[in-house]
């Protein structure tokens, strides 16, 4: 198993947000402060290892035609497992996450993983492909958080760091449309990043062509 | 129960807290489906009708979790019930009003996972709804969603043949477009029923 490609995948090539486009309710509304974006991204990093785990034991077990809905029931356990536990030992963080644990249910990312790798692949394989995308989300989440909170905000996990040196925070990043104009931005930014380096490949692809012939 | 509240509630939920714009509540299928606006609107009905259901049932199984201290229970009963909610509207439009069914057609199936629809049924019980507040926040959410996806249609279908940045091509212009009608609907923010 190569575990080197699917991380690489998970973080770039084929990163749940950036190139999936899935999951895109909670990158936008939870992305304020750098706090939220460590709770959120490893709450769902662990919920999509587990689930993915434990689809893939059920796999040959769950029937084709209720597969989704035995996916959202695995999904809906694990969501209130991690709930109960943000409640209990990190409150300021479920408070300030709300309702948004409790729609990691709905992710898009959770479910298209199973459907997707979960239900063909091996448990080992599966479980590194749910730690793989979990990272690439939790990544994401990261940059547009440290973005979002530096900028619009003056802070860094709470804590001042440009106010000081009389910054006039940009306060609109903080507020629902920063959220659409930075993700926007973003994905704009990867796949102008990603189409330079295809172009490169087939360059370099017809140079060595125009060689051998 | 007044009726300012109602009032209140819908005004917030249609436009200053729409669910879109400033909740983030069903973005996967406002931006996937709405490239034209006919079947934006198709799509927006639907979400409003389902919502409307959502609500009026999740609140009776909260009743039921409550009574039976099982409200830790919440997350995993309403999906459930969103899910056969949706199935059975599935299977009623086939049999019932095959034109309807054949209009939302793969809408439909998808709503399960909007959530919108299951964001709508916990932020009920979380603002502490009662039966009527719960159906009409539900109805009017959907409108707010409504409304939203059938704006961002229309001008979605002009950009399409605007000139813009090749990296931009797809989803970002369409979240830019979003944001630019989300700073539009900033606007709303001061409006309030009075008195409430």
């Amino acid at each position: 198993m190569n575990f080197g490609k699917q991380f690489k995948e998970g973080l770039i090539t084929n990163n749940p947000v950036l190139v999936q486009l899935l999951g895109m309710c909670s990158t936008m509304a939870i992305t304020t402060s750098v706090s939220n974006g460590i709770g959120m991204g490893v709450s769902v990093l662990i919920i999509l290892t587990l689930s993915n785990i434990f689809i893939s034991l059920l796999r040959k077990i769950i029937p084709d035609e209720v597969r989704i809905a035995c996916y959202i029931v695995v999904i809906a356990g694990f969501v209130t497992m991690v709930d109960l536990f943000l409640q209990a030992f990190f409150e300021p963080i479920a408070k300030s996450l709300g309702v948004f644990i409790p729609l990691i249910v709905v992710n898009c990312i959770i479910l298209g993983r199973a459907e997707a790798f979960a239900n063909k692949n091996s448990v080992a394989a599966s479980a590194v492909d749910g730690i793989c995308q979990g990272i690439g989300y939790t990544a994401v989440l990261l940059v547009l958080c440290v973005f979002r909170e530096l900028f619009g905000a003056g802070k860094l996990l709470g804590v001042d760091v440009l106010l000081r040196f009389g910054y006039v925070p940009a306060g609109i990043l903080t507020l629902p449309v920063g959220g659409f104009l930075c993700l926007g931005t973003l994905i704009a930014i990867v796949q102008w990043a990603l189409q330079k380096s295809e172009k490169k490949k087939a360059a370099k692809a017809e140079g060595k062509e125009a060689e051998q012939a | 129960m007044s009726v300012t509240r109602l009032l209140a509630i819908s005004l917030g939920a249609i436009l200053t807290n729409n669910f879109i714009f400033a909740q983030f509540l069903g973005i996967c299928p406002f931006l996937g489906v709405s490239k034209k606006s006919d079947t934006a609107v198709g799509m927006g009905l639907a979400v409003t009708f389902v919502m409307g259901l959502a609500s009026a049932i999740t609140y009776g199984v909260n009743q039921i979790l409550v009574a039976l201290g099982l409200e830790f229970m919440q997350t995993v009963a309403f999906i459930l019930v969103i899910a056969g909610l949706v199935q059975f509207i599935e299977m009623f439009l086939k049999k019932s009003i095959p034109t309807l069914y054949t209009a939302l057609g793969i809408y439909l199936p998808l709503i399960t996972t909007n959530c919108a629809v299951l964001g709508v049924a916990l932020l009920n019980v979380q603002n502490g709804y009662s039966f009527i507040e719960s159906v009409v926040y539900g109805i009017t959410g959907g409108l707010g969603f409504l409304l939203a996806i059938y704006l961002f249609s229309t001008v979605r279908e002009r950009v399409e043949f605007s000139d813009y940045p090749k990296c931009f091509e797809g989803f970002p212009i369409a979240l830019i477009t979003a944001g630019l009608i989300a700073l539009a609907f900033m606007g709303f923010s001061g409006l309030e029923v009075w008195p409430m």
